[in-house]
């Protein structure tokens, strides 16, 4: 049986949300119980007793006690069996991971959800899209993005860790730029986010140096064969943000309708800023 | 020659086609954000620096049979146990079984936003000049370091022109090694798709192709 559950404790979750195979799930719910939650030792031995091989006993009996919400949204995210054990062997992991560097003294696992809410919430291609919009609708704004982009690009509030030398790059009729790390995953952090798991990968970082035409087919992008292709591999702390070209019929929306036509894909260069018809 | 880095791809082949994601989707199972922020926590007790990070992860034995997630997890635990933080037996255990060396600082809730918006700037002060004018014709080093570099392999022994002078910044090189910062001025050098790619059967178009590389002065010496 597969279940999904998140602890809780007075409403503070101390468990981020795990998936683990049945078995699995049980014998870390209940060393966990024993170990942390108990209210009382009469607490400690009704979950003992639910937690002998009955995963749906213990998260009614659970359930009961306040301690757990049965999170549906997890009960589907996975199938397969052979994932189930490689996705329960990493979530046991990490786990382990965090509660000895706690255990140290070495983290705050409070700061952990901060980090996680951040990247999750506040730092993402949205904030990319708010430059690029307004370096289209204002020219002053756009050639201090092209000269100073680290400066430009705070004075929106966007700047910080992996992107602390920022340099901007605009596409036009005749250049396409193209942004990639093709040593790791480097990547502009308060422009863009945490990059796709694609440009992570080996396909990427493997072939848009060297068939930029035929990487950009995968993305479904075709650009005429008289546009020259530049490639920005991000080898050392400089950061490149494309600013993608502003799409024809759009002089009369307001800047934050231009954001809403700017693609994360259009800011590394794997796309086109959205035809404002078609957002529509 | 002991140094081996995974992670040099650029213009290798036989990776595939790239899957495409939507824009939002950014963890694929739900230890994958713990991992990250677990790495991003411990990195800032300042008990390695970035270099080092990236080096721990690119010279894992098993890098290309791991996910993106499960690399950086690797790398962690390395790093732990090389400096004896946490050895295997606790995390194989689960808990501590040993206390461990006190580490520079702890990230606080309460701080994170500040750190993050800080970042780690890695340009620093110089009055030297750079070696290297605008525009200048270079070659990069063809010899292969034994240590981290962030000079790609298929840059490597090729001519280029100096298309921006970026000051002085910290050395990844040294950085990498616990040699320290030992600035360097870097410059992005501009490579012809043609100089990378004729002579290894080319690539599609490499008439219009440019790439860039950001590189150390010592990567460069003049043409």
């Amino acid at each position: 049986m597969e279940v999904g559950v998140c602890f809780c404790i007075s409403g503070d979750v101390v468990e981020d949300a795990l998936l683990l195979p049945g078995e699995a799930c049980t014998e870390y719910v209940v060393d966990l119980l024993r170990r942390q939650l108990p209210r009382s030792t009469d607490e400690a031995s009704i979950i003992g007793n639910a937690g002998t091989g009955n995963t749906a006993l213990l998260i009614t009996t659970l359930n009961a006690l306040g301690y757990v919400r049965v999170m549906p949204a997890h009960l589907e995210t996975q199938s397969g069996e052979s994932e189930h054990s490689e996705l329960g062997r990493m979530d046991v992991r990490v786990r382990a991971l965090e509660t000895v560097l706690t255990q140290k003294g070495y983290i705050d696992p409070a700061a952990l959800d901060v980090l996680i809410d951040t990247y999750q919430t506040k730092i993402g291609p949205r904030n990319g899209a708010r430059v690029v919009a307004r370096s289209w609708a204002d020219p002053t704004f756009h050639d201090w993005l092209m000269n100073d982009a680290t400066a430009a690009i705070d004075s929106l509030g966007y700047a910080g860790r992996q992107g602390e030398h920022m340099i901007a790059v605009e596409n036009t009729s005749s250049r396409h730029n193209l942004v990639v790390c093709t040593l790791c995953s480097c990547y502009p952090w308060p422009v863009l986010g945490l990059p796709p798991t694609w440009y992570k990968s080996a396909p990427y970082r493997s072939r848009v140096v060297r068939d930029p035409r035929g990487l950009l087919a995968d993305f479904g992008v075709t650009l005429a064969d008289d546009v020259d292709i530049r490639v920005w591999d991000s080898t050392a702390e400089v950061r490149y943000l494309v600013v993608p070209q502003r799409p024809d019929g759009t002089q009369h929306l307001t800047e934050s309708e231009l954001a809403e036509l700017v693609t994360r894909d259009s800011m590394i260069g794997t796309g086109f800023a959205s035809d404002p018809e078609s957002t529509k | 020659m002991s140094y081996t880095s995974h992670a040099d791809l650029g213009g290798q082949a036989g990776y595939g086609a790239v899957v495409p994601e939507p824009e939002g989707e950014l963890f694929h199972a739900a230890w994958e954000p713990r991992a990250l922020a677990l790495s991003l926590a411990m990195g800032a007790t300042g008990s390695w620096n970035i270099d080092i990070g990236r080096s721990a992860r690119e010279t894992l034995p098993d890098y290309a049979r791991l996910s993106y997630y499960e690399i950086w997890t690797s790398a962690l635990q390395r790093l732990l146990e090389e400096r004896h933080l946490a050895d295997t037996d606790e995390i194989e255990a689960g808990h501590m079984l040993r206390r461990g060396p006190p580490v520079k600082r702890v990230l606080h809730a309460g701080e994170v936003q500040a750190v993050l918006a800080g970042g780690s700037p890695t340009l620093r002060p110089s009055t030297d000049s750079p070696r290297f004018d605008l525009g200048q014709r270079v070659r990069t080093m063809s010899t292969v370091a034994d240590h981290h570099t962030r000079l790609p392999e298929y840059v490597r022994g090729r001519e280029g022109v100096i298309q921006r002078i970026h000051g002085a910044h910290i050395f990844a090189d040294t950085n990498a090694q616990g040699l320290g910062e030992q600035p360097q001025f870097l410059y992005t050098v501009v490579f012809a798709g043609t100089e990378l790619w004729s002579e290894s059967g080319g690539a599609r178009d490499c008439q219009s192709l440019t790439v860039s590389v950001d590189a150390w002065e010592s990567y460069l010496e003049p043409v």
